[in-house]
């Protein structure tokens, strides 16, 4: 893909991968939270295959799919940490724009226009681990999306999945709050009527075949200004780890 | 040998920086221009008031077990007032390390002892790299990390300014500085005497400044006597009898005959302070960032408070799998240490005006009133935290 695009499109990339990462542009509510959605992936995934997160290259041989990677902000990190990576994103200009960074950053990631319904069809091998942050509550038929999910993944492989609770405080802070009066977001980003309760999802999960083992909630503190992972606050943003079992009479337990 | 963050200053913040990060998975190559320092093990006259704080950090960092049987610990502070001649009153204000339940506030470690454990360290780790006598000519930042040229171009993620109240990696990153000469200068020498000081450190507060006396191992003690440059600069010059005439004195007898032990040194008292503690791939740590005055180590303590909020920030920074010289890695190292620092900036100026001395050992009684302190339990123990350097938002090298 990279081979056929010429010098101005790269440098026009370039620009919006400057943009992407810029922690006080126009994705900064991302930036701010990645460091909390990292450190609870990082956690997961490293209990998971009992990899040590001080080691040199603790994700050495795990294969991820990262879902929805834009610029790339969860998949650099993945292959910074050793693993294999691949990044799909709905939106095709989001690709050589995190290629572009990816380059400057000298990490080899694997990013691709296709989404996990169209990955599914093709011959790509199975993934330790799929990172499904955000999107599940842009999706038209969210359990045929998990059920995708579920089947790229490898017996015993793990899904980080975060998504925003439905209640009135999240219709307040995730779409008044971040879209109106703070405009973290683009008005229209969130449809609540979409979003999913942390129980529907781990309804969701059980149906598409995984097996849901932790959730935490994401809360904003306002006078830190920063994130942070909370056992007990739910309310609005919240992210969930769930498995494959390893064989299917496992599920039919549940 | 590829590394993730450059150093430069192989002083004590350097090295203590690389075994942090060390200590969290990271790489690092400290760089200096002076030769590898040798110790002979003979006592020079230099001591760090080590707060309780900055030892755990030793300990964390497997250098405490060491050091601890050549430490002193420092298990009270008595503050008094004192006049020449007279030595202290006897109206005074103490403080014991009992109070909030700890064996000690600090420790005085000999610079004899903590450096050789601070290189050997570094020289013993194989995530840290020592390049002495190896001169920095000029730093870039590039697209994916930051490039040193000194004599060959070394690359990394991040590079650190632990170089000290002139950092050049401060100046070549064009981070601004601020500060004052205060006009006074600090008498630094220790002595013997013939009485036990029994771990009490002692703060006189004398008309032209005050007089601290820290306990050595053995019986012998620490002093750090603050004149005005004048005075200071005749009494430099002074031979170390007559010099020794002049501190007899203000020291009173209350340790009995006392004679010098190691040379004497003065260091003239000024602050200088970086207008930010990070830049473009660039951070700083110890007096780089914020240089009080060189006595006592107190500026090591809040410097070893950067070294481990640093620490903090990259290794779970690295952990995450971020890039550790990002702008916003950077900013949560200089969000966590800015406060830190201006309330000590403003307090150092604000103490200035009454002692001229910041010590945070030694600072209790300053701020407020002796006698209302001693009355009120609980502030008394808010004070001594302070002192031991264990208060706000500790890093997790620091928590007991």
């Amino acid at each position: 893909m990279s081979s056929t695009i010429d010098a101005g499109e790269i440098e026009k990339f370039q620009a919006m991968a400057a943009e992407w990462w810029d922690p006080n542009g126009k994705f900064k509510p991302l930036h701010m939270l990645n460091p909390c959605r990292l450190d609870y992936i990082t956690t997961q995934i490293a209990a998971e295959f009992d990899r040590d997160l001080k080691a040199e290259q603790p994700f050495d041989g795990l294969r991820i799919l990262d879902i929805g990677c834009g610029g790339g902000l969860l998949s650099e990190p993945m292959a910074r940490l050793g693993a294999t990576v691949v990044g799909v994103d709905a939106a095709e200009r989001n690709i050589p724009v995190a290629q572009a960074h990816a380059e400057q950053s000298r990490l080899d990631i694997d990013y691709r226009h296709t989404s996990a319904e169209d990955l599914l069809q093709t011959e790509e091998p199975v993934f330790d681990a799929v990172l499904n942050m955000e999107v599940v509550e842009h999706v038209s038929d969210p359990l045929a999306y998990l059920t995708a999910c579920h089947d790229l993944l490898r017996p015993g492989g793990i899904m980080i999945c975060s998504t925003i609770n439905r209640n009135p405080k999240s219709y307040l802070m995730a779409i008044i709050g971040a879209e109106h009066v703070m405009r973290w977001l683009p008005k229209g980003t969130h449809e609540w009527s979409k979003f999913i309760t942390p129980d529907e999802l781990f309804g969701l999960l059980e149906k598409a075949g995984m097996r849901p083992e932790d959730r935490m909630g994401f809360v904003f503190n306002p006078v830190s200004w920063s994130w942070r992972l909370s056992e007990r606050d739910l309310s609005v943003n919240y992210v969930t780890a769930s498995v494959r079992p390893e064989d299917a009479t496992d599920q039919g337990a549940a | 040998m590829t590394t993730d963050v450059l150093i430069v200053g192989g002083g004590l913040s350097g090295p203590l920086t690389a075994l942090a990060l060390a200590e969290t998975g990271l790489r690092s190559t400290v760089i200096d221009a002076q030769p590898r320092a040798t110790f002979d093990g003979n006592f020079d006259g230099r001591a760090y008031a080590m707060a309780l704080g900055s030892v755990r950090l030793l300990r964390a960092l497997g250098l405490w077990d060491e050091l601890a049987e050549r430490a002193q610990p420092m298990t009270g502070i008595r503050a008094s007032d004192g006049r020449a001649g007279e030595g202290a009153s006897p109206l005074h204000l103490s403080f014991e390390a009992a109070e909030i339940g700890e064996p000690f506030m600090g420790q005085m470690i000999e610079d004899r002892h903590l450096r050789p454990a601070l290189l050997a360290a570094c020289e013993a780790s194989e995530r840290i790299e020592m390049r002495f006598g190896t001169t920095v000519t000029a730093q870039h930042v590039t697209a994916r990390g930051v490039e040193v040229d000194a004599g060959e171009t070394l690359r990394a993620r991040l590079l650190l300014g632990a170089d000290g109240r002139k950092s050049g990696v401060a100046e070549r990153a064009g981070i601004s500085r601020s500060g004052r000469d205060y006009g006074q200068t600090a008498l630094v020498c220790a002595v013997e005497h013939e009485r036990p000081h029994e771990g009490v450190a002692h703060q006189f507060f004398m008309p032209a400044g005050p007089l601290a006396i820290l306990p050595l191992r053995g019986n012998r003690s620490s002093i750090v006597w603050t004149e005005d440059a004048a005075t200071a600069a005749n009494l430099d010059a002074l031979s170390d009898a007559a010099y020794l005439d002049i501190l007899r004195p203000r020291f009173g007898d209350f340790l009995g005959a006392i004679r010098l032990a190691g040379a004497r040194h003065s260091y003239p008292l000024n602050l200088t302070l970086a207008n930010a503690f990070v830049a473009d791939r660039v951070a700083l740590v110890g007096d780089a960032a914020h240089g009080i005055h060189p006595i006592a180590g107190q500026g090591l303590n809040l410097g070893v408070k950067d070294v481990a909020a640093l620490a903090d920030v990259l290794g779970a920074a690295r952990a995450r799998g971020e890039d550790i010289g990002a702008p916003d890695v950077l900013a949560r190292y200089q969000r966590w240490r800015r406060f830190d620092t201006s309330v000590m900036g403003v307090a150092t100026d604000a103490v200035n005006r009454l002692f001229s001395n910041d010590n945070p050992l030694l600072r209790l009684g300053r701020d407020l009133g002796m006698g209302a302190i001693s009355a009120m339990p609980a502030l008394r123990r808010k004070f001594i935290a302070e002192a031991a350097g264990i208060t706000g938002d500790l890093p997790r090298l620091m928590r007991a």
